[in-house]
């Protein structure tokens, strides 16, 4: 646990400042070094691409938008996800069957395909992704905390805050949300990883990120194109979105297992 | 028995509905039409190519018209694949895409189960551990990163397997495709079935069976499995799921003419009838074989269909 988290605080910091400390810009081509192995030689550490631009910088670009796409969307799902978890959880009976049911029935769709099928029908936006994402991972964050909450309502401070007059709203958000912060921690960094799948997966495709800008998933897309000359184009990216993703299910799993013994597999 | 597959029948309908009205409003909520090109078109040409495609009629009317087609097995025209229905071209990438789904998830349920079994009974052996941080990095890594590094290892450096598709003969391209559709699979149904497994061997009925003299084979094979493939059985559902996703970026980095590559391609340039068609399509079979994986489940175990 200690060890992914070092690793993942790690790549942040270098994601972060790593640009800064080269000499060169993510969307400045450079005709003379295209396609240039890993080198010391021009500062290009993890080589350049097919129009000359610098990897190492592009890497670390794509790790900060996926990461950032990833904790946005992570959140978009969590504030649905806890919300409607919540009020279904503690307003119970026949609203929270019908509620239950619909999460159910949603579980059977392929939502990737409806998230291309958005993709395909709106013009390709940095929120559209982030919403789209997080719209699409809230449904085990809604059980979980559903199954939460109708714990959490039996107990004598709920009594309380609803004897002295306290509204539901308020209970829900005051009261309620405010308990249910460990297990949601533990699933948002569940969610992270699933978050940076489907982002990857879509630029992968071609219908994320827009060109200049760039993800992990779009750089390894670019890597597939070039890898027979030049596979360290595929290698660096896949070796860090797989690394990353490794390293926040371990931490997802770890964080999971000592919040939450029972749950666990 | 019969209420329960009813009950389960029934219940999917709404669910088939809900995927095609969401599906068909989301396209044709989108801003501008399907032959929006760089070339502006003569208003009264465009004015005729709506028409032909009933795009000036009201929504719900389009949505109706829509709806009945489906019925009769008509998902409409492709609007790029001119010459082509989208039905046409399902019928066309699917049963290929059909083949190599299958034969992943088979490999998938072999290994997975075979090799999550072996670690149960040596539970905190090497061999355990090997296994499961094996399943535990296949989770973690994506296809689209699995599916080219295999390439460029297998194919482009060591010339083991064809790299691609096209002008292959004989069974080898199959391998490549096949394994890194099912390797995440594997690691999943092998994490499963490990679990499951340490769970029923620790029952009463097991220490019985072994009280009585019964070797460890005859208590896996007549007693244990089936119990402890129960949670394998379930997870069948979003495993097909997980496929279908998988066969699209497979047959991408293969250029395997599928299914997949069509609903790609058809994403890619805007082919808004073919990426409806082909959601409604995946849609509808993996509601379907969610319900059969129900109501096999309930054969198996009888506790769930009495509820």
């Amino acid at each position: 646990m200690k060890k992914s988290g070092g690793i993942l605080l790690f790549v942040l910091v270098l994601a972060i400042v790593g640009p800064w400390l080269s000499p060169h810009e993510y969307q400045s081509t450079n005709f003379d070094a295209i396609l240039n192995s890993p080198s010391f030689a021009g500062m290009h550490l993890f080589g350049t691409d097919d129009l000359g631009r610098d990897l190492f910088v592009r890497t670390m670009l794509g790790i900060r938008v996926t990461l950032l796409i990833a904790i946005v969307a992570s959140l978009v799902s969590l504030l649905i996800g806890v919300t409607y978890g919540a009020v279904a959880g503690y307003v119970g009976g026949r609203v929270d069957a019908v509620m239950m049911r619909f999460v159910d029935t949603l579980y059977a769709l392929p939502f990737i395909f409806f998230v291309i099928l958005l993709m395909v029908a709106f013009e390709r936006n940095f929120l559209l992704i982030f919403v789209a994402i997080g719209a699409i991972n809230w449904l085990d964050m809604a059980r979980i905390v559903r199954g939460q909450t109708i714990s959490l309502r039996e107990r004598d401070f709920v009594d309380a805050a609803r004897l002295s007059g306290v509204s539901t709203a308020n209970i829900i958000f005051r009261h309620i949300a405010p308990n249910l912060l460990g297990i949601v921690v533990v699933y948002v960094t569940l969610t992270i990883p699933q978050a940076i799948l489907v982002e990857s997966f879509l630029s992968f495709l071609g219908l994320g990120i827009q060109e200049p800008q760039t993800s992990l998933g779009s750089l390894v897309d670019g890597g597939v194109n070039q890898m027979e000359g030049a596979s360290w184009m595929l290698l660096v990216p896949a070796a860090l979105l797989a690394l990353i993703l490794m390293c926040f299910n371990f931490l997802g799993d770890a964080l999971r297992d000592f919040f939450d013994a029972r749950q666990a597999p | 028995m019969l209420r329960y597959t009813l009950l389960r029948l029934l219940g999917a309908i709404p669910t088939l509905l809900l995927v095609v009205v969401l599906a068909f409003l989301m396209v044709h909520a989108a801003p501008g039409g399907p032959f929006d090109e760089e070339r502006v078109l003569p208003p009264e040409v465009a004015a005729k190519i709506e028409a032909a495609y009933h795009l000036d009629e009201p929504l719900l009317q389009q949505l109706g018209r829509y709806m009945s087609g489906l019925l009769r097995g008509d998902l409409g025209p492709s609007f790029r694949y001119r010459d082509h229905t989208v039905a046409e071209l399902i019928g066309i990438g699917f049963p290929l895409s059909l083949r190599i789904g299958l034969l992943a998830i088979v490999l998938a349920l072999l290994v997975g189960i075979s090799s999550g079994t072996v670690a149960a009974l040596r539970q905190g052996s090497m061999l355990d551990r090997v296994i499961m941080s094996f399943a535990m990095t296949g989770i973690s890594i994506p296809v689209f990163v699995v599916a080219p590094v295999l390439v460029l290892l297998l194919a482009v450096k060591l010339q083991w397997l064809p790299a691609g598709w096209s002008g292959e003969t004989g069974a080898a391209k199959y391998i490549l495709p096949v394994i890194t559709l099912a390797l995440p699979q594997i690691a999943y149904i092998a994490r499963l079935s490990r679990a499951s497994m340490i769970d029923v061997l620790g029952q009463d009925f097991i220490r019985t069976a072994r009280a009585q003299g019964l070797g460890t084979k005859a208590i896996i094979r007549v007693h244990a499995l089936k119990p402890a493939m129960l949670p394998v059985l379930s997870y069948m559902g979003p495993a097909i799921a997980a496929i279908l996703t998988g066969s699209v970026v497979v047959e991408e980095v293969f250029g395997i003419p599928g299914l997949g590559q069509y609903f790609v391609r058809g994403a890619l340039n805007r082919d808004y009838t073919l990426v409806l068609g082909i959601v409604i399509f995946y849609a509808t079979l993996i509601i379907a074989l969610n319900l059969i994986v129900d109501i096999l489940y309930g054969v198996i175990d009888p506790r769930v269909g009495n509820q």
